[in-house]
């Protein structure tokens, strides 16, 4: 039997799983088993890759649909449902759709708050200067004292450039 | 590493804080993380020990963490695995690792860096007694120093990112390990664990993360990590564990008033029992000096010393046993070199007369 996603090598892997009742089977050669995560190592679950695929379809192609996967360290949303640990910082933007219910039960909170890294913490207190500067300009205009608005506006110059700079 | 030269700090269990000595002492751990590498459970071996290479001589220079002491984990034996371990410097997931996961102390052991455990830094402080405080404060100074020297990977929205998004935010954990005899032997220590998981605390064994507890040491930790100011989570926690400090001399009251026949027998068995067996095993002698050491609170032993029961404490755990013995020990073994050495340690405290008169009672 040839392998159904590349349709060339021989099917040396098979398997089986009951999805919805039905019997689900898949028969692929070990290059394209790997590559679709199914670790021939440990314990295989292939409910994750059968939802992911599209759920109750009957013709099984998974190599039609590729797997969301982290663009700077490669991991697959199956390996972080695996191990609920992501692999690397920007993991947390490519799966950033899963984020809010984990987060929700996790800490029941989703914004942090509390300590930042010195830079970060300069830059969000330049923006929050910034906000004020422009709210006193936008109240000089409209209270037609062109005199502190020009003075305003010179300070935004000065913060802008502090932010850029950062 | 030095690990011998660990053994002559007074760690955690002979820290003295409260006047009761209810809380043993208090802990933080911050998780960080560099920028732009992958966690150390995703990165493999070789990206690690890269980072274990590039981090160790610069954290090595941070005044706050002089004098120190640092080792892969590479370079260590399981023995001082072991020791470090039941020191609290590192936790049984990184015991397990091997080449690029590291561990720095400092000599003292107030405060310390695990290198490339669950995140490729988890900074630790610790102090005798309640005071997190304190804790607080000193691992904010070491943590914006090493912050200097690296570049954290760090989300306005999100907070510091972690391997685990369960950490994510503060990245902080702070806890209290707090002796509770009183409470355990009341049987009202069931409640307070229900009531503090509904506030959002957690309670574990003595070593963390699902241990059960051993003698009537809890660890009282902080669950969530968003959305909740360092400061806040540190006098949330400081505040429950006053008033579970509270409920415990409370507890130990009643036990005199109501129950003392009972508690001086539970005293006096857990005395008889450690003076008299040839295998102990650590459990068993760390519940029974639980009760030795609520003996000595109350007044009930005035022949035992605190320092005694607390010496015992932590030379009954397998790895310091066997460093003492210098030399591995098969657990059976262990179990009756421990059991010898208990014996003899709480004997030589004992008054002779004292000894005559409680054969005649």
């Amino acid at each position: 039997m040839l392998c159904e996603i590349c349709k060339v090598e021989e099917a040396t892997v098979h398997l089986t799983q009951v999805v919805d009742g039905s019997i689900k089977k898949l028969h692929l050669c070990e290059q394209c088993a790997q590559k679709n995560g199914f670790d021939l190592q440990g314990p295989i679950s292939i409910t994750d890759i059968l939802l992911g695929m599209g759920g109750k379809r009957d013709d099984v192609m998974p190599a039609v649909i590729p797997e969301k996967s982290c663009p700077r360290c490669h991991m697959r949303r199956t390996d972080f449902k695996k191990t609920g640990r992501f692999g690397c910082a920007a993991c947390y933007e490519t799966f950033s759709e899963d984020l809010p219910s984990l987060l929700r039960a996790m800490h029941r909170k989703d914004r942090h708050v509390g300590k930042m890294p010195v830079n970060e913490a300069a830059r969000v207190n330049a923006m929050q200067e910034m906000t004020n500067l422009q709210e006193a300009l936008e109240r000089a205009i409209s209270d037609e004292n062109y005199e502190t608005a020009a003075d305003l506006r010179d300070k935004i110059t000065m913060c802008r450039r502090k932010l850029e700079k950062n | 590493m030095d690990i011998d030269s660990l053994l002559g700090n007074s760690n955690a269990w002979m820290a003295s804080g409260d006047k009761e000595q209810i809380v043993i002492s208090s802990r933080i751990r911050l998780a960080r993380n560099l920028k732009d590498r992958a966690f150390p459970g995703w990165g493999g071996e070789e990206e690690c020990a890269r980072i274990w290479a590039q981090l160790r001589p610069r954290l090595s220079t941070i005044k706050e963490l002089n004098p120190e002491i640092d080792a892969g984990m590479d370079e260590l034996d399981e023995l001082d695995k072991q020791i470090l371990l039941e020191r609290h410097l590192i936790s049984r997931e990184q015991a397990e690792k091997g080449k690029g996961s590291g561990l720095i102390t400092r000599a003292d052991e107030m405060l310390s860096v695990m290198v490339n455990e669950e995140d490729h830094l988890r900074i630790q402080s610790m102090t005798a007694g309640l005071d997190l405080h304190g804790a607080w404060s000193a691992i904010d100074r070491l943590d914006t120093k090493i912050e200097r020297e690296t570049e954290y990977a760090f989300s306005p929205r999100l907070g510091y990112l972690t391997s685990c998004p369960t950490n994510v935010g503060t990245g902080m954990r702070a806890s209290v390990m707090m002796h509770l005899p009183g409470l355990a032997l009341m049987e009202e220590i069931n409640p307070i664990i229900k009531g503090l998981g509904k506030i959002g605390l957690v309670v574990r064994g003595l070593w963390g993360e699902g241990t059960e507890a051993v003698g009537n040491m809890f660890q009282i930790s902080n669950q969530m990590t968003l959305g909740e100011k360092e400061s806040d989570i540190v006098k949330n926690i400081e505040q429950i564990a006053m008033e579970i400090i509270e409920h415990e001399k409370n507890a130990r009251l009643r036990l005199i008033e109501k129950k003392e026949l009972f508690l001086r027998d539970h005293i006096g068995r857990a005395f008889g029992v450690l003076t008299n067996a040839h295998l102990l095993n650590t459990k068993e002698a760390l519940d029974l000096l639980s009760d030795l050491r609520l003996g000595v609170d109350l007044g009930i032993l005035k022949h035992v010393d605190r320092k005694t029961v607390d010496e015992l404490m932590m030379l009954t755990q397998p790895g310091h046993l066997q460093k003492m013995e210098g030399r591995i020990l098969k657990p059976k073994d262990r179990d009756r070199v421990r059991a010898k050495r208990v014996r003899e340690r709480l004997s030589r405290g004992e008054p002779k007369q004292r000894k005559q008169s409680r054969i005649h009672e």
